[in-house]
């Protein structure tokens, strides 16, 4: 790991300020000279692995007293950035009004990382292509601009079948952004400016050609809140991995309806581990809002969701995988009692 | 170079002498970055040490350190608390789990810097004088182990397990310890000495 400077900040104007001090103009946020600390479990992780080389580390942690409330209300749920995965998911009313969120953060990492992991800092998250994180791999074009993408061509069995270019096919690897995503949730910013709100789903950016920016934040900006309107008990998230437990999506499926009369009010899809950024699959819904459940519709939901999928060497068997995973996710969430 | 806590008085090392070179030096200015009212966050050299308290097993403990030492290697390198292991060192395979303010973490993934004035109980400061955690009891009564490498992440964390509310039921147990990865896959047996312990860990 490379020598940097540690400072705490005590209020989130200082954190702001020392965070946008040391960033130049043109640094994109994933490679600017100060990076923010809270949980520290993909910081310091890619730090050793020589991935991410800041030279200032603001540890946000006190900011926690003011930005770690789980406080949901009659009208909707707002957490703040600094709560930590393991009691968010613990929380009595986030499990019985948004199991979707609450499954999706119990079905990540282990018990250790959800005790540390905050919900900001796991929404930020950085893939786990092993080209990325491997710094012996020249070509990595999220690690070095232009370089190439060693993944293409390589061992792509964990890779992205949508949103993903030819510079980049990269994971993106979260599963309670799926969860935020589908529940059309809003996200706070809090920079020099003040603090600002954006829907969840401008937060992440496709590779495009620009791999290296993958989310909407500058440097000096940091995540505050997110806020989710209306409570969805209607909700599940699912995921099918290589292990049973404590491994990153192969796919996953975070779905929401509501169900009135036996006919499908509002229907939700969002993919985990088949994608590039948390993904919405808004044609799978579209096939949903509307109808009554039949034994054939979760199919049609699925091929719907993967129509634009595009699997390469290795991946190509998320796209069946995919399509039953999403399958069985609609199948369950018809059918849980609430 | 020997690395034991015996070979400092036996002449030159480089550790020893690189931390008390420091020390002495450097208080006024660590100082000032430590305070918690300092208005401006001050920001240490980052090519000089750093000292900070780390509060371990009930006792303070005053370190010189760089700013990059995780808890893991303040407790191993500087503590010679070799109790807690260093398997993977990237927060993947729970060797190194210690509990600070009484949550399990893993430690290679915390900055001593950031664990200032947090409570850190490792497997050293669980027993009370000659009588063993009831959670150490049951892995020995339960040959929960073979070559005892992930032995102390898996009994802080089982501990954590329980205190959490986690260890009521075996799928329950191997879910909640799915972060402590035992390489002799002693599973069966761990999930049998977290279950042992559970009763007499509840009623504390």
């Amino acid at each position: 790991m490379r020598p940097f400077s540690y400072q705490r900040a005590s209020d989130p104007d200082m954190a702001v300020q020392a965070l946008g001090a040391a960033a130049a103009a043109n640094d994109p946020l994933t490679k600017a000279a100060a990076q923010p600390l809270a949980g520290g479990t993909t910081l310091i992780d890619l730090m050793k692995l020589d991935v991410m080389r800041p030279t200032a580390i603001v540890d946000i942690s006190p900011l926690a007293q003011a930005w770690s409330a789980i406080a949901p209300g009659g009208d909707g749920l707002r957490l703040g950035a600094l709560a930590k995965m393991s009691d968010v998911a613990a929380h009595a009313e986030i499990q019985r009004s948004y199991p979707v969120i609450a499954d999706s953060l119990k079905l990540a990492a282990s018990a250790q990382l959800r005790n540390m992991a905050t919900l900001g800092g796991n929404v930020m998250q950085r893939t786990r292509c092993n080209y990325f994180r491997d710094v012996s791999y020249e070509n990595c074009n999220k690690r070095n601009p232009g370089s190439g993408c060693a993944a293409m061509d390589g061992v792509n069995r964990m890779h992205a079948v949508l949103g993903t270019s030819d510079q980049c096919i990269a994971t993106y690897p979260g599963d309670f952004a799926q969860a935020l995503i589908a529940l059309d949730a809003m996200v706070e910013v809090t920079g020099k400016a003040g603090t600002r709100s954006m829907p969840f789903a401008q937060l992440h950016k496709r590779p495009g050609s620009t791999p290296d920016i993958e989310t909407a934040l500058q440097p000096g900006e940091l995540i505050s809140a997110f806020s989710i309107q209306g409570r969805w008990p209607r909700s599940v998230y699912l995921k099918a991995r290589d292990r049973q437990s404590y491994e990153f999506a192969l796919s996953s499926a975070a779905i929401a309806l509501d169900i009135q009369d036996g006919t499908i009010r509002d229907a939700r899809v969002a993919l985990g581990g088949v994608a590039t950024v948390p993904w919405r699959a808004r044609e799978a819904e579209a096939l949903l809002k509307g109808q009554k459940f039949d034994d054939g519709l979760p199919q049609r939901v699925a091929d719907a969701a993967f129509a634009d999928a595009r699997g390469r060497r290795h991946n190509s068997f998320k796209i069946a995988l995919g399509k039953r995973v999403v399958a069985r996710a609609l199948q369950q969430a018809v059918t849980m009692e609430i | 170079m020997p690395d034991k806590p015996g070979s400092r008085s036996s002449g030159f090392d480089r550790r020893a002498f690189m931390a008390g070179a420091a020390g002495s030096a450097l208080i006024p200015i660590t100082a000032r970055a430590a305070s918690e009212d300092a208005r401006a966050p001050a920001a240490q050299d980052p090519s000089l040490p750093v000292e900070v308290t780390l509060r371990v097993n009930g006792k303070d403990k005053r370190l010189s350190i760089d700013a990059r030492t995780t808890v893991l290697d303040a407790l191993r390198e500087h503590l010679k608390l070799t109790g807690s292991k260093k398997g993977c060192d990237h927060g993947q395979c729970g060797a190194c789990t210690v509990l600070i303010d009484d949550r399990r973490v893993v430690s290679c993934l915390t900055l001593a810097l950031a664990a200032e004035g947090q409570e850190i109980t490792t497997i050293e400061g669980l027993a009370t004088d000659d009588r063993l955690h009831p959670m150490q009891q049951a892995f020995i009564d339960n040959d929960a182990f073979q070559c005892g490498y992930c032995t102390p992440g898996q009994i802080m964390s089982a501990i954590a397990c329980v205190k959490e509310g986690n260890a009521g039921s075996e799928a329950d147990i191997r879910e909640y310890m799915s972060g402590n990865i035992c390489r002799c896959a002693a599973y069966p047996n761990i999930v049998a000495a977290v279950k042992q312990a559970a009763p007499e860990i509840m009623k504390g």
